[in-house]
């Protein structure tokens, strides 16, 4: 019994850091429809700043004004991200904006290293709470017991806020209907950067209060914002309370779980999340809305045809240079090559779904890794031969992506977004953390392609032909009725759905398609490395496939792939630099900003522009 | 002659509310019939239930003699109703002859293949429905750059993609310039006259109601007021109430309560 109570009251208390970032990142969402893939960066800087401030401010004092200033100052800094970042890009699709807060995170990273070094730091105690209390015969540190205190005053003064002071009724307003706010003669440009600046502000409280429990360390941005995303997603988007009681909800969960099923602890997160969204796909205290209504905005996507003539023979010019490559080339520029074609098969994969559905994934690694864990595990487990394994990789990540997407198709917009990012991390955390099966972190190895491909080079040449042929598969698909289909449900799934188009098959099969062409992508990946690892399935891959098809032209049908191929070939030297993820972080903010149609998206623009090519009104 | 349309007590409450209560209505062969009453009125909770974006409270929907009550819209449509839209919902991306070769993929039921190229599927009957709306010249444009009467055009040949029996257009010449709403309605007309299927649609224009519909129907507060032809509604006393007379339902109501 004592045990029992002693893991609640710490569930509990574990449940303050949590709720502070999710309320936060909810009050933004609630605002300004934007979510604050950033939010876990506020939440890291906070812990830094407290640490900073805790070392040069003595005593009680000291203490808790250092935890008060680094929640001002990550405030102030949520400001200046709001002004320079987010304001010129409230009008464009949800997507951009995402992009652009991912595009922070780097940013942050880089610049939280530069300033406090890699090594971790340490949170020093509480004064006047360092010790123990007993609670029927456990210990139970005191602070633990003041943030239980805490969190609910928070709460209340959150609560008092919303309902009770003009701010707070002008925020519920805008949350409802911010155009209409804006008409009645808000400045609702002032109204967002506030509410920005107090949603950062309880990131950084969260990250400095958490200070005597955990420390800061470079990896707790991303390691929170899924935990958060959870909770945000039970708790439904945009309500405070609902941020508390999932958090708890989840808090709690995780330390039974770690007591009890020390195997499922990341798991069992996601399995409460998906069984909630099973009875209530809002959330428990959301209310059902459209949060996708912006994807589409910006300029309409243009009719397509299938490539012309002079297409088709630029297409065969490419693949025959590629394929005299090994020719010429060293080993390693075709070690280069297969690894670009492999991501490009990914990337046009997440763009198939992405583009031509409307559905943004932000969990997509979870077919491309997926596939890649399938094809080893049968190599590992059931000694088969790598061509039946490499069959299984898009058969498996197909079969996966037909289960997440029963779950996932029934949301759009942001909701789809969170959910497939979520699932994403189910899988990640069940291969994570079943060492016994999957290696956990150590990996599955030796996963090496039949003797007849075992070449450098015929492994380029197989990458080659099974890499382009998904591409076109893909391409050719995006042309046939069931991609005009799928475009269709994308323009006006009223209409569709009015003209005997069943909206939800039609989705379904295309996640499905894009999860299978995403795990051929990961059976190619893991026999070129024979290797697979837990790295494959994280939120940075996912991201990484995002950014290049954004990066390549999001209303365009080659997007992905140019993105992709330009990405993967200035990455290998981009990371020899020091502080590359600042110098790619400011390119994403500034092609959100400055060149938001992407690569080919521009390209085609200038080229227009000059003359030089047909100005139709089709896409190629 | 058996009815295309048979609407029986058909009742859908909000809440408390009952947007529609106790319509009972039938639309013949051939007949293009107006559903008129004033704002909040019911027509547009009415048309929803008809094509199944809605389901009715209570109440059976009758298509040639069969129960459609309370089926997904896609199946209202394939057993032959097209239905265009107050707000239409054209596919942006896609040119104009495409969003009607859309919906006739859709009626051969190729949705999934994947064999062939959609921009050469049908599009010879893509461009006899669009003659017929008089698009045909506008067929290879950009949906997103047509007019606004343009895009109400193209939404009736989608419209007849299915060869429908029966017709439901929602507001059909909302928003349009008063010279093109009398050419949308005599397109309608002719339509109805040349294929012989059935119109029910909704309008705020008297004059286009009044000139062009065989029958009209006056839905007021939910319930059905009058049903009959123009001259029929025209003198009818309840109407004139409703339309003229300043509120007195509303008076009587007061003192009822």
């Amino acid at each position: 019994m004592g045990l029992f109570v002693a893991q609640l009251l710490t569930g509990l208390a574990n449940a303050a850091a949590l709720f502070l970032v999710a309320s936060g990142l909810s009050l933004i969402f609630g605002v300004t429809r934007i979510v604050n893939f950033a939010h876990g960066s506020l939440y890291m800087l906070g812990a830094y700043f407290g640490v900073m401030l805790m070392q040069s401010l003595p005593g009680a004092v000291g203490f808790w004004g250092s935890i008060v200033l680094s929640s001002l100052i990550v405030g102030a800094i949520g400001i200046i991200i709001e002004i320079c970042v987010l304001r010129p890009v409230y009008r464009a699709p949800e997507l951009f904006q995402l992009v652009a807060t991912f595009g922070v995170i780097l940013v942050i990273q880089d610049l939280t290293l530069m300033f406090w070094g890699a090594e971790d730091q340490l949170g020093p105690r509480a004064p006047g709470l360092k010790s123990v209390v007993r609670i029927l015969g456990e210990p139970i540190p005191q602070y633990d017991l003041a943030l239980i205190v805490i969190t609910p005053f928070i709460l209340l003064g959150l609560w008092w806020l919303i309902s009770k002071t003009r701010v707070g009724i002008l925020v519920r307003a805008a949350t409802q209907d911010r155009e209409m706010v804006g008409a009645l003669g808000v400045n609702q440009s002032w109204l967002f950067t506030g509410v920005f600046f107090l949603g950062s502000a309880l990131a950084g409280l969260g990250g400095a209060i958490q200070l005597p429990k955990g420390g800061a360390d470079l990896l707790m941005d991303l390691n929170i914002i899924s935990a958060v995303f959870v909770v945000v997603v039970i708790g439904g988007m945009g309500s405070i309370v609902g941020a508390f009681v999932a958090s708890v909800l989840i808090s709690v969960l995780n330390v039974f779980g770690v007591a009890y099923l020390p195997q499922s602890t990341l798991v069992l997160m996601y399995v409460v999340m998906a069984i909630v969204l099973l009875v209530r796909p809002y959330g428990l205290f959301g209310r059902e809305e459209k949060a996708g209504e912006h994807g589409q905005a910006g300029e309409p996507d243009r009719p397509i045809r299938p490539a012309g003539v002079r297409g088709r023979l630029f297409a065969a010019a490419l693949f025959l240079a590629l394929a005299l490559v090994p020719v010429f080339g060293s080993n390693f520029t075709q070690v280069l090559l297969t690894d670009i074609l492999i991501f490009c098969l990914f990337a046009a994969s997440l763009q198939f779904m992405l583009s031509t559905g409307g559905m943004v994934s932000f969990g997509h690694a979870a077919f491309f890794g997926g596939g890649a864990y399938a094809a080893a595990l049968l190599v590992t487990y059931a000694d088969s031969p790598m061509e039946l394994a490499f069959l299984f990789a898009p058969l498996a990540a197909g079969l996966l992506a037909v289960v997440f997407g029963w779950f996932c198709i029934r949301l759009s917009g942001v909701y789809f977004a969170m959910l497939t990012l979520a699932f994403s991390q189910l899988v990640w955390s069940l291969v994570f953390q079943w060492y016994d099966v999957t290696g956990g972190d150590d990996g599955l190895v030796n996963i090496w392609p039949s003797a007849w491909l075992s070449g450098t080079t015929t492994y380029y040449y197989f990458t080659l032909i099974v890499g382009v042929g998904g591409i076109i598969f893909l391409r050719h698909l995006i042309h046939s009725p069931f991609g005009y289909s799928l475009r269709a449900t994308r323009d006006s799934a009223r209409q569709a759905d009015a003209t005997g188009i069943n909206v939800t098959h039609v989705q379904w099969a295309a996640f499905a398609t894009a999860g299978a062409m995403a795990g051929l992508a990961g059976g190619l990946f893991v026999f070129s490395k024979g290797s697979v690892f837990p790295n494959e399935l994280e939120i940075e891959k996912s991201f990484d496939a995002l950014i290049v098809v954004f990066l390549g032209g999001v209303k365009t049908l080659s997007g992905g792939v140019v993105g992709a191929a330009f990405m993967e070939s200035v990455k290998d030297w981009l990371t020899r630099l020091e502080y590359w993820r600042l110098i790619l972080g400011l390119l994403i903010i500034g092609v959100v900003i400055v060149a938001p149609a992407g690569i080919v998206g521009t390209l085609r623009g200038l080229s227009e522009r000059l003359g030089l090519r047909w100005t139709g009104e089709t896409t190629r | 002659m058996t009815a295309v349309l048979k609407v029986e007590n058909l009742v859908r409450a909000f809440g408390g509310v009952k947007a529609v209560n106790g319509v009972n209505f039938e639309v013949a062969p051939g007949e293009l019939k107006a559903l008129i009453g004033p704002n909040g009125a019911g027509k547009s909770t009415c048309f929803n239930m008809l094509m199944g974006q809605l389901k009715p409270t209570s109440g059976t929907v009758y298509l040639n003699g069969e129960n459609i009550t309370g089926r997904p819209p896609r199946d209202i449509w394939r057993r032959g109703v097209g239905r265009t839209f107050q707000i239409t919902g054209t596919y942006q991306s896609m040119t104009v002859a495409e969003n009607v070769q859309m919906a006739l993929i859709s009626y051969h039921r190729r949705i999934f293949s994947i064999r062939s190229y959609a921009y050469r599927l049908y599009r010879e009957e893509a461009l006899a429905l669009l003659d017929i709306v008089g698009m045909a010249d506008q067929a290879d444009r950009a949906c997103a750059i047509l007019a606004y009467g343009d895009l109400k055009r193209l939404e009736l040949a989608i419209a007849l993609a299915n060869e429908p029996t029966l017709l439901l257009m929602d507001e059909p010449t909302a928003g349009m310039a008063p010279r093109e709403r009398i050419r949308l309605m005599q397109l309608t007309a002719d339509i109805v006259r040349d294929r012989g299927l059935s119109v029910l649609f909704t309008e705020h224009d008297m004059d286009v109601v009044f000139a062009h519909a065989h029958h009209i129907m006056v839905l007021n507060r939910g319930a059905l007021i009058a049903d009959g032809t123009a001259s029929q509604v025209r003198n009818n006393e309840k109407v004139q109430e409703v339309y003229l007379g300043g509120g007195t339902l509303y008076e009587q109501e007061k003192a009822n309560a």
